[in-house]
């Protein structure tokens, strides 16, 4: 069945650092590319979710009686119908298949319905009559710590308390000239793909099942599957179909359960498509967070010390939330050389959306709170925001707060200056497009009560599994004549979820092997675990594995050209569908005349170097493989009279190690900035005082058009990281670091106002209402006496022009 | 009901259509082009954007029975007889493309734009492609592309 899927090939020679053409590309302008939720087979059915309207619920009964009775329905199953384990999840399996007993959120999946045709499916999940006994939810992720709290799940609803302990805060506190503190949060973000989950579940003659769906990590999948479906793992066989984005939100199952046990129990194809709204209640969000950050410095700007306090809300369930508050731990002192630091991180449960895997995770978060709580510090100091940065810069030798040194390149100075020395956008002058001003369109104002600012943020996040997690990635690679001519095949299980790893797949192939046709087959189960494409990790362990399989294809081929042409292997070299002699220049054979009718082939493994997990009380421990490192310059104008914000311009520096493939880092890196754009002026799910997401739909969580967006100009570092193939960096998630609060802190310095919440919405700017802030109170924190002078808010700051 | 249309210039029919079905699931579930996308279901997001009657539709805002008759053309159809029309080019070319899925409704979009604005300026091109989101990439290469597809236009374009 894997004609289902689309091989993806290249055909003219494009080898590492070119801007090679992306194989699927000629099949996604034309509509042929194959996404999980085009697939279809005869005899498919197509099933559909019963959600729950509740966030907290008892369940009384479930009657499918009704449901069952429509002419074209094929089953309808409960949790009852689970063959075998009954719940699932990424970190802890805690997330029923089907909800058994109780609802924990709204939208959790309560029972499926399949049958002929969508129409007919959607009519009888109405027809499901599941009776409810709500009872109270827990919405606030504060008041879910204290003691009596209802238990959303299990014992209490702390999901992991992660303690960063490093210096002498004591010690530290004597030393700081200047304190300042403030209290920030971040709303509900979500991924927001464009593809809806979905899949497409085929049954197997030996009582298996074939499972083609979107997903970020297909051996992860299969693993949470197999014990739910009651099968063992080889009879689970998982192929990527089209991914249409991701952004973590694929990282936590969706569909795939779902419609293997319904094709399992009627023996037929099951398809499954989430509509919008079902795609909001189906993946997990970016965790909002409550933050309380604390910044000592001496008068002259220096960093003595950071305390911070990160509250996430989990939501219902578990999914990556202990490493995703791990992850805003590590980075909650910025990219910034702080000798002293006390990090607080909770993460906890309540009966609001799951929250997990999103872009940056955690790390976007943290790098808010204290790029905000820089900014304040800067106006307390009356210094310059970029300067007290510079002057704070972290570099390579710098220790973490974990204890940790860093290595490899730590250009922050460098990306900050690269920034400042930017022009700056021209400010319009006379009569101005309204499609340039704040409200465009609209036709909200004509440039009355405008006001530019400049805002600057960086951030730091670690590439790769941290914490002394194995991380995996392999490659099979086959070197064969096809046509007359040699082919290369690159098999993984690697998802290309549009980032373009399977261009960069094919660049290595073509680099590694001088070969110019390369085919990258489908990913599948059938290949060893290309771990997830999360961590910014997918292009460098993606490339380790090709790139060492195809080094043993190489020396191969390079043997038997040795043993043909008498010359060592050491001077010769694959090149242009050939062997060459590195030394005379001279082509010694063509691979094809060398290879006939055989084919060579080599599967390889590539771990990264070993990390270690931290102490539990004091966070020490050499957790990372590298750090990746991004700035953002953002330049906005406000009309403070309707509190509009048109972002005029947002530039990035980023170090890349090695540009694989320029274009598609610039895309990258423009893609990431927008999605932090989002998050700074608009995108927020909104999660009522009863657990309900209000809003659902494309109509009311707003993602950025190319009219919010402006040109957002890179400056490319590529400083080769030592330890990694080809001297490459990870890249997707930095620039969503830095790119909201730089956006914000423009806001700021336009408005003079403190905007502790993002996103910064309308009613922030105009003060008809209080800038949204339900600071928490920081009760695991001894309570502190700021010195006098430094109490929040500080001073309006004049927006410079 | 019965449904004819032209499609990609070809007649097709689809009998049993109920009234609540759009455009897009004709395409998609009906007739086997499955290149519009469904993304949102409610006009937001341009995924689904067809030519309809020379006029650019999200076909998800389109009762199926509505397009009796007319003439639709597709992201599959859009370059008859040829491998791919200058925007689907430009779109590969210009790293416009990443998980793709906004892709045909965005070509379709910018074909529409080009069609009628030969020489368009950025503030147009961002104006005329606003109906369409895309979430990878963040839209500058995008703009790439249709500055790129403008510059290659043949000069007397027949307009679909």
């Amino acid at each position: 069945m894997t004609s289902l899927m689309q091989a993806a090939e290249t055909t003219s020679w494009n080898g590492i650092g070119t801007s090679a053409r992306r194989p699927d590309g000629l099949l996604k302008v034309t509509g042929r590319f194959s996404y999980s939720s085009d697939l279809w087979v005869e005899g498919a059915v197509f099933a559909v979710t019963v959600r729950s309207p509740h966030a907290a619920a008892r369940i009384v009964s479930v009657d499918v009686s009704r449901a069952l009775a429509l002419p074209g329905v094929r089953a309808v199953l409960t949790h009852e119908d689970v063959p075998g384990a009954k719940t699932y999840g990424m970190k802890l399996a805690d997330q029923p298949v089907l909800a058994v007993d109780q609802v924990r959120y709204h939208g959790e999946p309560v029972a499926l319905v399949a049958a002929d045709d969508p129409q007919t499916a959607r009519r009888a999940a109405d027809l499901v009559h599941v009776e409810y006994a709500p009872y109270e939810p827990v919405t606030d992720p504060e008041a879910a710590l204290l003691p009596g709290a209802r238990p959303v799940l299990g014992s209490d609803n702390l999901v992991r308390h992660v303690k960063i302990r490093h210096g002498d805060l004591v010690a530290a506190r004597e030393l700081a000239e200047v304190v300042v503190s403030g209290d920030y949060e971040v709303g509900m973000q979500d991924q927001a793909f464009l593809g809806p989950e979905s899949g497409l579940a085929i049954p197997s003659e030996d009582g298996g099942v074939e499972l083609y769906v979107s997903s970020q990590w297909l051996h992860k999948d299969l693993e949470q599957l197999a014990p739910c479906l009651g099968l063992p793992p080889d009879k689970v066989r998982l192929t990527l179909a089209g991914v249409g984005g991701a952004f973590g939100g694929r990282e936590d199952l969706s569909v795939q359960a779902h419609a293997c046990m319904l094709a399992l129990r009627l023996g037929r194809p099951v398809r499954m498509v989430y509509s919008r709204e079902e795609s909001f209640f189906g993946h997990v969000h970016r965790h909002p967070a409550r933050m309380h950050f604390e910044h000592g410095a001496t008068r002259d700007g220096k960093l003595v010390y950071v305390r911070a306090r990160l509250l996430l809300d989990g939501g219902a369930y578990t999914s990556t939330s202990p490493v995703v508050i791990a992850n805003a731990c590590y980075f909650a002192a910025g990219a910034y050389e702080v000798p002293h630091a006390q990090i607080d991180g909770l993460a906890v449960y309540t009966n609001n959306p799951p929250c997990g895997a999103m872009r940056g995770f955690g790390a976007v978060q943290s790098a808010y709170g204290v790029e905000s709580n820089l900014d304040r510090l800067a106006r307390e100091l009356a210094m310059d925001p970029l300067e007290l940065r510079m002057r704070n810069a972290m570099r390579t030798g710098t220790v973490l707060p974990t204890g940790q040194e860093v290595d490899g390149p730590a250009p922050v100075r460098e990306l900050l200056a690269s920034l400042q020395e930017r022009p700056l956008p021209a400010e319009a002058t006379g009569e101005r497009d309204l499609r340039t001003l704040p409200g465009g369109v609209a036709n909200t104002t004509h440039g009355e009560g405008l006001r530019r600012g400049i805002g600057y943020a960086v951030g730091v996040k670690a590439i790769g599994y941290s914490g002394g997690v194995d991380d995996v990635s392999t490659a099979c690679v086959t070197l064969e004549v096809a046509g007359g001519r040699p082919v290369v095949s690159v098999h993984t299980a690697a998802a290309e979820c549009g980032q373009g790893v399977t261009t960069v797949q094919a660049q290595i192939a073509g680099t590694e092997l001088g070969v110019t046709r390369v085919v990258v087959v489908p990913a599948d189960t059938r290949v060893g675990d290309a771990g997830s494409a999360s961590a910014s990790r997918m292009t460098w362990m993606s490339s380790g594995a090709v790139q060492g399989a195809c080094r043993l294809v190489a020396r191969d081929v390079l043997a038997r050209a040795a043993r043909v042409s008498g010359r060592p292997a050491t001077v010769l070299a694959l090149v242009h569908d050939g062997v060459v002699d590195s030394l005379t220049g001279d082509r010694v054979c063509s691979i094809v005349d060398l290879l006939g009718d055989d084919r060579i082939e080599h599967v390889h493994e590539y771990h990264h170097r070993p990390t270690q997990g931290i102490d539990p009380e004091t966070g020490q421990g050499d957790a990372h493989i590298a750090f990746a490192f991004a700035a953002h310059r953002a330049v906005v104008e406000v009309d403070v009279e309707l509190g509009l914000v048109k972002v005029v311009e947002l530039a990035t520096a980023q170090d890349v190690g090695k540009a694989m493939n320029p274009l598609a880092v610039e895309g990258q890196i423009e893609g990431g900035s927008a999605q932090g754009l989002g998050l700074a002026l608009m995108e927020e799910l909104v999660v009522d005082d009863s657990g309900r997401l209000r809003n659902p739909s494309f109509t009311d969580y707003l993602i950025p058009t190319m009219l919010d967006v402006p040109p957002m100009p890179i400056s490319l570092f590529e400083l080769p990281h030592p330890d990694s193939p080809y001297g490459l960096n990870g890249v997707g998630e930095p620039p969503t670091l830095s790119s909201t609060p730089a956006i914000v802190n423009a806001v700021r310095a336009a408005t003079g106002l403190d905007l502790p919440r993002a996103p910064v919405r309308p009613e922030h700017l105009t003060g008809t209402m209080p800038a949204g802030n339900r600071a928490a109170t920081p009760a695991a924190l001894p309570a502190v006496t700021p010195p006098p002078g430094t109490a929040p808010g500080g001073q309006p700051t004049r927006a410079r022009h | 009901m019965r449904v004819t249309t032209t499609v990609n210039g070809e007649t097709r029919h689809a009998d049993d259509v109920s009234e609540s079905e759009s455009l897009l699931y004709l395409l998609r579930e009906r007739l086997g082009l499955p290149g519009s996308k469904n993304a949102c279901e409610q006009g937001e997001c341009g995924s689904c954007t067809v030519y309809l009657d020379g006029v650019p539709a999200c076909s998800c805002l389109v009762a199926a029975g509505q397009a009796e008759g007319s003439d639709v053309v597709t992201v599959e159809g859009l370059a008859p007889g040829r491998d791919l029309d200058p925007v689907q080019e430009a779109f590969v070319e210009c790293g416009a493309v990443q998980c793709g899925f906004c892709t045909p409704g965005f070509v379709v979009s910018a074909h529409d734009l080009l069609a009628r604005c030969p020489n368009p300026g950025d503030d147009e091109i961002r104006e005329a492609l606003a109906g369409n989101l895309c979430r990878c990439t963040g839209y500058e290469k995008i703009l790439d592309a249709v500055r790129c597809a403008a510059g290659r236009m043949p000069s007397e374009r027949s307009t679909v």
